[in-house]
């Protein structure tokens, strides 16, 4: 290491590393997977793993993504809950290539899917 | 990413409670069940509450589970990290609301008036990875101090801010570093104290252990300060999971070049290298400490010359404790005026305790100087455990003193302590209550002294003997009144006559016990007696007849034979049989034995 950029670009590249260490805050997008069994049975897993693997590619490093017990609506699973703003989105029936579509277009742009969530379905 | 973080103390008092074992079984388990690419487990440096361990935290939901086994492993993975369900049996209740939600850590009665600046990374970082402590902001005040200051900029902001020696002396860090500055030379060194020998302090350990890069960034600051390109840690041998962190991450540092040659493109060289001390409390004296670096026998000299004149091998030299190193990179990122915003107005910035003794919540805490021994012992420590009555703290180790329950709202900082009569020392803070023979207590730390004088000083090789001696008569109950007037004037002998710090405090505890429960020295003495109980020569187990069913337990379970009586008839114990040990009346069911 032989400048500051460098020190710099390694903590940049570290950050994705301590990303959720910490207690999310209040400007933190938060979002929920339900691992339940029901959930884990719907095929929770690959929402979850899509999910973790969408932030990473984009760098996301406000977005703090966890799981949850069963949310109580089984057979709408998997859910995937999302905090945002002071809202609470529930996205229902998720598969992988719908979850990456939520992060792009509500997480990073800021446009909930509205044909995903709980309400349209 | 990581979906969720496993946080595992890996300090010294939870490694000693399994916590290894436990880590290594969660890596296990998580890797079976093939989630080590959403979840990582790291070991990290001490939480603080200690009375709690093993510890482990799980983000994001801030779940702090205490007293954890390894039997609990399982559970936690099937339970927390599989399906999302909080382990509540394990969280320490404290973090636990009143609606069953968890609690932010800050919000507890522990972490709640604590300020970790020295303490950050303790507990959140993984030590043993320098990638980390950079995630952390680590590095970037050594490349802000070699890229836009100049040494003498640095000294500026130190003294600015107002930092102290944290080691237990408090003098003022900049100032020191400005007369190494000053001196000059073409080999200047750099050392760091980490000769933690005071009974009950583990701050340094537990710095060296949870962020040695800190310590070694600091190092690195001071040296580019006062224009040195070499230093030393001297650290105790009994420490070996410092020392093993501590090779770890100076061997990382040398492999991303923040050692070495040409640091940051700047020019500017350091290295460092680590110094093993076998384990003599004078060798925690600075001059002692460099004469053990340079490889002879720990003996302090005279000052002047003081070592930013004439150290480590004849050349200028900075001594500072692990703790006020830990506090400079924070210092030079956040400016002097921050450090200064906290703490006291001749006591800047904060300041770690070792909470021991009779105490609830045993651990480590950082507060603000100017907290008051209160708030201390009562919010944070959670008072004396069994609703027993405090009855003084010590603080400073073998070189302070007692401090009474009535002097318990005074704000500490160094010159309060100094005014009355004890010292802020490296920060141990040993809590007694009235279970606690204040005579016994300084007999204690005097015993130590003698055992760790280094011999050099006549009044402190075989006046701390004779000290100790004197003590002895008085918990035997054999000294006299005019006894304790010349055990007065042999304390003061011994400061004056000493060379060093060692011999100049040891007194300490004596002096401020006689001047503060003069009453428990003149019970020993005048009326033959023990007001805590504690001192065996004084000690007289009875039985009382009234209360005693004749129920045998305790002439059962006397390992001396001294209890006599018939079955359903009270017993009698035979004074001169009885070798105090207190089993019966630990065994009485009745409370029949009492103490006399």
């Amino acid at each position: 290491m032989k400048s500051l950029e460098e020190l710099k670009a390694l903590r940049e590249k570290m950050r994705s590393q301590i990303d959720n260490r910490s207690v999310a805050g209040a400007d933190e997008t938060v979002i929920k997977v339900g691992m339940a069994t029901c959930g884990i049975a719907a095929g929770a897993r690959p929402v979850l793993d899509a999910l973790l693997d969408e932030a990473d590619k984009r760098q996301l490093h406000s977005v703090s993504i966890s799981q949850t017990g069963c949310i109580g609506l089984c057979r709408l699973e998997p859910i995937v809950e999302v905090f945002k703003d002071g809202q609470k989105y529930t996205y229902v029936l998720m598969t992988p290539e719908k979850a990456r579509r939520m992060i792009a277009e509500h997480v990073v742009n800021g446009n909930p899917v509205q044909e995903f969530l709980i309400g349209e379905n | 990413m990581f979906r969720s973080h496993i946080l595992v103390c890996g300090g010294t008092g939870c490694t000693s409670g399994n916590s290894r074992k436990i880590f290594e079984a969660l890596v296990e388990r998580i890797r079976k069940e093939g989630l080590d690419k959403e979840v990582h487990v790291t070991q990290t440096g001490c939480f603080g509450l200690c009375a709690l361990g093993p510890i482990m935290i799980v983000y994001p939901e801030g779940a702090f589970y205490s007293q954890v086994k390894v039997e609990d492993v399982d559970e936690i993975i099937d339970e927390h990290i599989i399906k999302g369900r909080i382990v509540t049996r394990l969280l320490y209740k404290e973090t636990v609301g009143d609606d069953g939600n968890i609690k932010a850590l800050n919000d507890t009665n522990f972490y709640k008036k604590q300020h970790r600046v020295a303490l950050r990374n303790c507990g959140v970082i993984n030590p043993e990875k320098i990638e980390e402590y950079i995630a952390y902001d680590g590095y970037e005040a050594l490349g802000k101090v070699l890229t836009e200051m100049t040494p003498q900029d640095v000294i500026d902001v130190i003294s600015k801010s107002g930092l102290r020696g944290r080691g237990g002396a408090g003098f003022p860090t900049g100032r020191k570093w400005q007369f190494a500055k000053n001196s000059v030379g073409e080999k200047k060194y750099v050392c760091c104290n980490a000769d933690e020998g005071d009974p009950g302090a583990f701050m340094d350990r537990s710095i060296l252990e949870g962020d040695p890069h800190a310590v070694i960034e600091a190092m690195a600051i001071a040296a580019y300060a006062i224009g040195a390109d070499q230093g030393y840690i001297y650290v105790r041998a009994e420490y070996p999971i410092a020392v093993k962190r501590l090779s770890i991450a100076i061997k990382q540092a040398r492999e991303y070049g923040l050692l070495g040659k040409d640091i940051f493109g700047t020019g500017f060289n350091f290295d460092l290298d680590i110094r093993l001390g076998a384990g003599a409390f004078v060798c925690g004296e600075e001059t002692a400490l460099m004469t053990s670096i340079e490889g002879h026998r720990g003996e302090p000299r005279p000052r002047p010359p003081f070592p930013a004149v004439k150290g480590l091998f004849g050349k200028p030299t900075i001594l500072n404790n692990v703790e006020t190193y830990a506090n400079v990179p924070q210092i030079i990122l956040k400016g002097a005026d921050w450090f200064a915003s906290m703490g006291t107005e001749k006591s800047r910035g904060t300041k770690v305790f070792a909470l021991g003794g009779k105490i609830h919540n045993t651990g480590l805490v950082e507060i603000p100087m100017g907290t008051t021994m209160r708030e201390i012992i009562y919010d944070i420590g959670g008072g004396c455990p069994n609703g027993k009555k405090f009855k003084a703290a010590q603080t400073g180790g073998p070189s302070g003193g007692c401090i009474p329950a009535h002097l318990i709202d005074t704000p500490i900082d160094y010159d309060n302590l100094i005014a009355i009569g004890s010292m802020m020392g490296s920060g141990g803070l040993i809590v007694m209550d009235e279970d606690n023979c204040m005579v016994d207590i300084a007999k204690f730390f005097l015993e130590f002294t003698v055992d760790e004088s280094c011999g050099k000083c006549t009044a402190c090789r075989i006046g701390t003997k004779r000290l100790y001696e004197m003590l002895c008569k008085v918990t035997d109950g054999t000294a006299t009144m005019e006894d304790l007037d010349k055990m007065e004037e042999l304390c003061y002998y011994i400061k004056e006559n000493s060379l060093c710090g060692l011999g100049q405090t040891a007194p300490n505890p004596v002096l401020s016990t006689l001047h503060y429960f003069r009453d428990e020295y003149e019970a020993h003495v005048r009326d033959k007696r023990c007001p805590a109980g504690v001192c065996k020569k004084l000690l007289r187990y009875q039985i009382v007849a009234d209360k005693c069913k004749g129920c045998t337990l305790c002439a059962r379970n006397c390992p001396a034979g001294a209890i006599t009586g018939k079955v359903k008839e009270p017993h009698v114990i035979d004074p001169d049989k009885c070798i105090k040990c207190g089993v019966c009346m630990e065994k009485c069911r009745f409370g029949a034995v009492i103490k006399a």
